[in-house]
């Protein structure tokens, strides 16, 4: 199995505060790899490492690497939106644009160049189909993205981030903002599109994790301590504190 | 009980502030037009809006060529200030690292607080001579060195208040869009301004108001001539201008066209005012 992500010795640190510490990893290609951690344990800025966004945040400081199919993605002279088109992410709180169902998808395209009325509405209809949308929306595709629930807008946001066709999707808690029906139905979507995508999520529901992912990482103060496959993370974990972790005795 | 009581109390004393600042503005509405009624019937309304002469000692007090000058001033003035103030608080905003912000924006907000009558004393001692120098013509006061001081005036009030907007913009909507693999322009462009879409239009309107409304600055730097604004290097007057240069001296009907200029002063601003919240409400 390829790596399609690797970390190496990566450290992070917001001005003075470290927030990781040496996190090292493998990501399998077209499989999910679920992060879990108890809250400030620095999972979400691990994720966020993997496409660049920490680069939006003043006064942070980074060593070690990240390897995206075996380059160096902090290298000097590395094209950033390029890498974000190959890494796309799902946020926390679902958040389209303020724009129609439509422009919501076809932003990320029409960015690109993509400007053809043709392409774009065949690219909208695949990704939201990809997404397990098209049927609820197809009526509507000029109404305002906000204007849909929560676990539409969060397949809303997937459609939107699949319409660029990345290689990997990163998922930030995508379901912490929705009720349990279409957090199952995001989670059904999910084992669907790993069959062309890689796919990372970072969740706070270990339960989550053990039903969606292939791999496991417990991270606890800015250190991953354990990182194995999902069913023997959980059933036989070698560290005593990932053991009080998913045993809920604390966190 | 006592904290219902309390409740109510407030309720009405709130409602009673407010019909008192209401009252206030209709009040002044009513005085100005009141003080205009001798010009508007002996003169009539047509006459003095559509007049072009201002000969106060022939009693003609047409004050056309006034509407223009505010109207043109105005307008130059913020084809300059509003695409320099919007890309400067995008500038600020977006672009610029923490450390220059701390310094540009309480010096932008200094820039609000400086009397109008220093942006004219800089006006008349710097601008005025080089414009003065470069055309040819006259002393230079003119409506070019008026639109370039109004411009300089209103650039940190749009400059701030869209700043303000622009930051208003929920940065999920930001880190989305880069996210979906755009450039920061494009982000910029696509997602961040579209947002703060009305709150930018509130500062222009307000950039407007304030720019209509100066009398100060203008009268030391655009020559006050009642004319047509028609050559950018020669004097013109504004509304305003009108009023401050002549109420000193004015009796009788001379004063009462000026209380009417005044009046068309306050209904332009009404207008212009009016058409910023149309233009609020339709951008969504």
């Amino acid at each position: 199995m390829n790596p399609k992500i690797q970390t190496r010795e990566l450290s992070f640190y917001y001005g003075k505060v470290q927030a990781l510490n040496r996190v090292s990893l493998s990501i399998n290609e077209h499989q999910i790899t679920a992060l879990i951690g108890p809250s400030g344990c620095g999972k979400t800025t691990f994720l966020r490492l993997l496409n660049r966004m920490n680069d939006t945040i003043p006064e942070v400081r980074l060593s070690g690497e990240v390897l995206l199919d075996g380059q160096n993605i902090y290298q000097p002279g590395v094209d950033v939106v390029e890498v974000r088109q190959r890494v796309g992410m799902v946020f926390q709180q679902p958040n389209p644009f303020p724009k129609s169902i439509y422009a919501n998808v076809a932003f990320g395209p029409r960015m690109l160049g993509m400007n053809r009325q043709l392409n774009l509405d065949e690219v909208v209809e695949k990704s939201l189909r990809a997404a397990a949308l098209w049927d609820e929306v197809k009526d509507n595709l000029n109404k305002s993205g906000a204007a849909l629930s929560g676990g539409q807008q969060q397949r809303l946001c997937i459609a939107r981030v699949l319409a660029v066709e990345p290689e990997v999707i990163l998922m930030d808690e995508p379901c912490s903002a929705l009720d349990p029906l279409s957090t199952l139905k995001i989670e059904e979507l999910m084992q669907a599109l790993k069959k062309r995508y890689t796919i990372v999520i970072v969740t706070h529901n270990m339960q989550q994790a053990a039903r969606v992912s292939e791999w496991t990482g417990f991270f606890l103060l800015g250190e991953m301590l354990e990182y194995r496959s999902t069913q023997e993370l959980f059933t036989r974990p070698q560290d005593k504190r990932t053991e009080d972790y998913i045993s809920g005795r604390f966190g | 009980m006592s904290r219902y009581f309390i409740d109510r109390i407030s309720k009405r004393g709130v409602f009673t502030l407010a019909m008192v600042a209401f009252l206030i503005l209709v009040f002044v509405a009513v005085f100005m037009l009141r003080e205009s009624l001798p010009a508007l019937s002996k003169i009539g309304l047509g006459n003095i809006l559509l007049g072009v002469k201002w000969y106060p000692s022939h009693d003609s007090f047409g004050i056309l060529t006034m509407v223009a000058g505010s109207l043109v001033v105005t307008l130059l003035a913020l084809a300059m200030a509003v695409p320099l103030a919007i890309g400067c608080a995008i500038f600020l905003a977006e672009v610029a690292p923490p450390r220059i912000r701390r310094i540009t924006r309480p010096a932008v907000e200094l820039l609000v607080g400086i009397p109008s009558v220093v942006y004219g004393l800089v006006g008349m001692i710097v601008l005025c001579p080089l414009i003065a120098r470069f055309s040819g013509i006259g002393s230079g006061s003119s409506v070019l060195a008026a639109a370039i001081v109004l411009a300089i005036m209103v650039l940190p009030t749009i400059t701030s208040i869209s700043e303000d907007s622009i930051r208003a913009v929920p940065a999920q909507y930001k880190e989305g869009a880069l996210a979906l693999g755009a450039t920061p322009w494009q982000t910029i462009r696509h997602v961040i301004l579209p947002a703060a879409h009305r709150g930018i239009i509130a500062a222009i309107v307000l950039g407007t108001g304030r720019a209509i409304g100066e009398t100060m600055a203008m009268v030391m730097v655009i020559g006050n001539s009642p004319v047509f604004p028609t050559n950018l290097f020669a004097p013109a007057r504004t509304l305003t201008g009108n009023i401050a240069v002549e109420i000193a001296a004015a009796t009788g009907l001379h004063e009462s066209a000026l209380f009417t200029t005044g009046l068309v002063l306050f209904i332009v601003i009404m207008i212009i005012n009016s058409f910023g919240l149309i233009a609020y409400r339709r951008a969504k």
